[in-house]
């Protein structure tokens, strides 16, 4: 289990980048109502930072080439991006936003 | 059992072939395509490609060809279509019999009017051309570009971080003048000569010199540029002639109503080769956007076509219009349609490195430019979308 973020730092309606320590890549955090999400921050298409796109209800948009990914499944809606982005199940302990090492992809 | 052909193997088809499939389309689904091998992308044929850099080109995977359930006739031209009696005529003297039509047949690459020399001389627009450009230009020497538009810049930079000896002719005052407008271009032609490539303005191509190989070109005003490698991207029309005598109404392009269909029931064309009717009167583009998100219009009204439902309660295809480029390292997005006289204001950062800068008309924002900003002009293109919808 790696810790993240405390949760009161993640602000609705907004992406928040973590890059911790023991994991390969940055993650994208995004908290909706009790829900808080986690996905690779990376585009599956080609090097764009996630939490630089668009948030809009559960897709964040990539803001290279507007590929939508939905942060429950990590799936790409239209291309150029084909393959989905891996998602992280989140548990917050004692305040603190963790994630399992391993995503699914 | 309702039998749909599909036109062209590029991303426009493939988009067309997903979205008829996704909508219930059970009937059969033939691919006509002019280029043999399997369906890919082309935005990486003037970078990575080049390059000699992996890039995942394939537009479908196993599972996602497997999905379509298609029969493909690749290598293969399609060179008639009787709406009468719902033939398409192929280059091998086949006949199909259809009942509907995608026509995503794309466009070919112009090249110059003048004689020109069997070998060095290129146009990129598919995958082969790209890997002859890539070839020749791994002999090295002095590569020629002639046109700054998009594909002109991209090989450009290409060429030159294999470090070449890069010259670009533009026959206007700037390159990307007329996709980015002129203050915008002014500022990004800074780039070429920053990074060493030798710009040249103003410029006609009169001549290009060499018996079998190229080498060089004579401009109009009777300068000589050597050259051992010349690519022109001096723009792309559509081929039209096999729909010659179809019916089929054309002009620059296959023309279309909102819904990419043609006047021709249970044809429609989507992509660089559909002229669509918009808000802004017609429009033919040619950009990667526009071969992705038009066909899936154009698919669905073919089937309500097809159904005899009522196409016109679908949505429209007049999307905000979106492009990008990779040049010199840097990339550039640009979102929207801003007239001629609009004020071009950079934002944010400065010219010379990652900026931002916006196009108003009367106070509104009719288009925004970013260079390595992908966060600002994100936010800044949200709120054009919402201009852009209203």
């Amino acid at each position: 289990m790696i810790e993240l973020c405390p949760l009161g730092d993640l602000v609705a309606g907004t992406v928040t980048r973590v890059a911790p320590p023991g994991l390969p890549a940055a993650l994208a955090l995004v908290r909706i109502g009790d829900r808080v999400f986690c996905i690779d921050d990376t585009c599956s298409h080609e090097t764009a930072s996630l939490s630089d796109g668009w948030l809009a209800g559960y897709q964040i948009e990539c803001p290279l080439h507007e590929s939508r990914f939905d942060l429950r499944t990590g799936a790409p809606d239209c291309p150029p991006a084909r393959r989905p982005v891996r998602v992280y199940d989140v548990v917050v302990v004692n305040g603190m936003v963790c994630v399992e090492a391993e995503g699914t992809a | 059992m309702t039998v749909i052909a599909v036109v062209g193997t590029g991303l426009a088809g493939i988009r067309a072939a997903e979205t008829l499939r996704a909508e219930g389309h059970d009937g059969r689904l033939i691919f006509i395509g002019e280029e043999p091998g399997r369906p890919y992308d082309r935005p990486p044929l003037s970078k990575q490609v080049l390059l000699g850099e992996t890039a995942d080109l394939a537009l479908l995977d196993e599972r996602g060809e497997a999905e379509l359930a298609a029969e493909w006739r690749t290598g293969t031209r399609v060179t008639a279509f009787d709406p009468h009696n719902r033939t398409v005529r192929l280059g091998d003297g086949d006949r199909l019999n259809v009942d509907g039509l995608v026509i995503a047949t794309g466009v070919r690459p112009r090249t110059l009017s003048c004689d020109l020399p069997e070998s060095g001389v290129h146009t990129l627009r598919t995958l082969a051309d790209a890997t002859a450009l890539r070839d020749d230009l791994a002999g090295g020497g002095r590569i020629a570009v002639v046109g700054g538009g998009f594909i002109g810049c991209e090989v450009a930079s290409a060429a030159r971080s294999l470090g070449h000896d890069v010259t670009v002719v533009e026959a206007g005052d700037t390159p990307l003048r007329a996709a980015l407008g002129e203050p915008a271009a002014r500022l990004l032609a800074r780039r070429h000569i920053d990074s060493g490539v030798h710009l040249v303005t103003g410029a006609g191509v009169h001549a290009v010199t060499g018996g079998r190989r190229v080498t060089g070109l004579v401009l109009a005003d009777g300068r000589v540029l050597p050259a051992d490698t010349v690519v022109v991207g001096i723009g792309a029309a559509p081929d039209l002639t096999w729909l010659a005598g179809s019916g089929v109404a054309c002009a620059d392009g296959v023309l279309t109503d909102q819904w990419g269909r043609t006047n021709v029931p249970g044809v429609v064309a989507a992509g660089d080769v559909a002229a669509y009717a918009c808000r802004t009167g017609r429009k033919r583009v040619e950009h990667w956007t526009n071969a992705r998100d038009m066909p899936v219009v154009a698919a669905r009204a073919l089937l309500a076509d097809l159904r005899g439902e009522d196409t016109t309660a679908l949505p429209v295809h007049d999307p905000l219009p979106y492009i990008w480029s990779d040049q010199y390292g840097s990339r550039l997005q640009f979102a929207g349609r801003p007239g001629p006289g609009d004020r071009f204001t950079v934002v944010e950062g400065e010219p010379d490195g990652p900026f931002v800068a916006v196009y108003e008309h009367s106070g509104l924002v009719t288009a925004v430019l970013g260079v390595d900003s992908p966060r600002s002009f994100t936010r800044l293109r949200a709120g054009l979308r919402r201009t852009w919808a209203s």
